[in-house]
């Protein structure tokens, strides 16, 4: 399995360690509702160095990255764009982050699971005037997330912080090292992701956490971080979206831009759009008692009406909470559908997203 | 790790203690700990029979779905039914407030296939 550089850490914090898409990972250290919690009322620090990082630069940059994603990423230098990358049929490849670090540099922020598939599949079509490299080897990333982040890390930087807006970055010393660190997250919360050399991890870590804990800072795992975006209704690939899942159905219409001239999967999802889709990705709350797991199907009067994407418990609503694919005939805030768990019917409500 | 003494111990980690043949079933301290946050759990009904090894339940930590089998073979007498909405019983205190089922025996025999305090924590100890 593949570690990051903060894996002897994790072990010597007592964090249970799964395999993440070929990564040791931590998925929690105390607790995931505890560190949750932390994470909504204070702040949590995540090592998510397993995420993959890729680099387009040269003069073609700009054009074959708008060509690449359906949102639009010819944006002022400094801004941090989401947006999903499709084939040609509108199917999503992986849900990423677009960093525009100058006007011919970007850095795509993918999915660890999805990275080899991603890095063939930009490299395929790369016309000749941009360079592609996977950095994911050079970079460890570390999140911390919650509403103490700011003041957190602010002891810890000789610049204001506050000049970092949402989706913006900035390349700036942290406790003395150079790192590139954005306003941005994947908890619903305000908070900074920091992509920095491997070789700072630890320090870099071990400083946040002692400035943090006057703010009540836990470390953070994948546990938490599931549970979190998912009261945010943020999408986990492989869960909510995948090839078979186009971004209108998703929810991710706004990161679709139709006016663009060009981009993989425009014409197909020009159709898909004029048609109507068939289902959309809605959130519900579970009325009766269980709790709803990815792949379990939906029914309304007794008959299939969808499936289940994710689910869980919702440490912040005290409620079982979901998301899933429904028919676009019942979607509807308040509609009354069932969840069928290990084939009982369990009562559920549609409700609008995010949860929090 | 709690493994008190006067329990029985399967290799699935469930506890049985026995008084006056009715079993009481749980999790061990070692399950709660590995499952992590419980938050659902789904009993029998009184009056259901299961063999020895039968599922006969279900748990729901946060992360992971985990079936219950039964250590030993009986008729359900009862269900703890605080667990409906105190899953985390389980968590805090799993050989007291969070047992899960009685069950009365059909075999007290089975008893003597299952492992005390001290062989199950050798049994941990190699499973480490």
């Amino acid at each position: 399995m593949k570690k990051t550089a903060l894996n002897q850490l994790h072990h010597d914090l007592g964090a249970k360690m799964i395999d993440f898409g070929g990564w040791e990972m931590p998925v929690q250290y105390t607790g995931i509702i505890e560190e949750h919690l932390a994470v909504r009322n204070n702040c949590g620090l995540f090592d998510v160095s397993h995420m993959g990082e890729i680099e387009i630069t040269g003069p073609g940059s700009t054009a074959y990255v708008n060509q690449l994603v359906t949102n639009q990423i010819d944006v002022e230098v400094g801004r941090v764009i989401y947006s999903p990358l499709c084939y040609e049929d509108g199917g999503i490849i992986d849900d990423l982050l677009v960093y525009r670090i100058d006007s011919n540099h970007y850095l795509l922020v993918v999915n660890a699971s999805n990275k080899e598939k991603d890095f063939e599949w930009i490299s395929k079509n790369a016309p000749d005037d941009v360079k592609i490299k996977d950095l994911s080897d050079q970079y460890g990333l570390l999140a911390l997330q919650g509403p103490k982040s700011e003041e957190v890390l602010s002891s810890l930087v000789d610049f204001d912080l506050s000049e970092i807006k949402p989706f913006r970055l900035v390349q700036e010393e942290v406790n003395g090292k150079e790192m590139i660190i954005s306003r941005t997250g994947y908890t619903g919360e305000d908070g900074f992701e920091l992509y920095l050399s491997p070789e700072d991890a630890d320090e870099t870590w071990n400083s946040i956490m002692e400035a943090g804990e006057e703010f009540g800072i836990m470390p953070a795992g994948l546990g938490c971080r599931n549970t979190l975006r998912l009261e945010a209704a943020l999408c986990l690939y492989g869960n909510d979206i995948n090839e078979d899942t186009n971004p209108l159905e998703a929810g991710l219409s706004w990161t679709v831009k139709f006016d663009k001239e060009d981009f993989y999967g425009k014409k197909a999802l020009v159709e898909t759009r004029d048609a109507g889709v068939e289902r959309e990705l809605v959130g519900f709350i579970l009325k009766d008692r269980g709790i709803a797991r990815h792949g379990y199907d939906i029914e309304v009067d007794d008959k299939k009406a969808g499936f289940v994407t994710s689910g869980s418990f919702s440490p912040t609503l005290d409620e079982n909470i979901g998301m899933g694919y429904l028919q676009k005939e019942f979607v509807e805030v308040g509609k009354e559908i069932s969840i069928m768990i290990r084939s009982r019917e369990v009562k559920a409500k549609v409700v609008e997203l995010p949860f929090i | 790790m709690s493994i008190p003494a006067g329990f029985y111990y399967s290799e699935d980690h469930e506890w049985v203690k026995v008084e006056e043949g009715v079993g009481t079933i749980g999790i061990t301290d070692f399950a709660q700990d590995e499952l992590g946050d419980i938050v659902f759990v789904e009993l029998p009904q009184v009056g259901d029979e299961f063999d020895k090894e039968d599922n006969f339940g279900v748990i729901e930590s946060v992360k992971a779905v985990s079936d219950l089998y039964m250590p030993v073979s009986g008729e359900v007498v009862e269900v703890n039914e605080d667990l409906l909405d105190q899953p985390e019983l389980v968590n805090e205190d799993p050989y007291e407030d969070g047992w899960i089922v009685k069950v009365s025996l059909s075999d007290e025999s089975e008893l003597d296939e299952l492992m005390d305090a001290d062989e199950y924590s050798s049994f941990l100890e190699e499973e480490a």
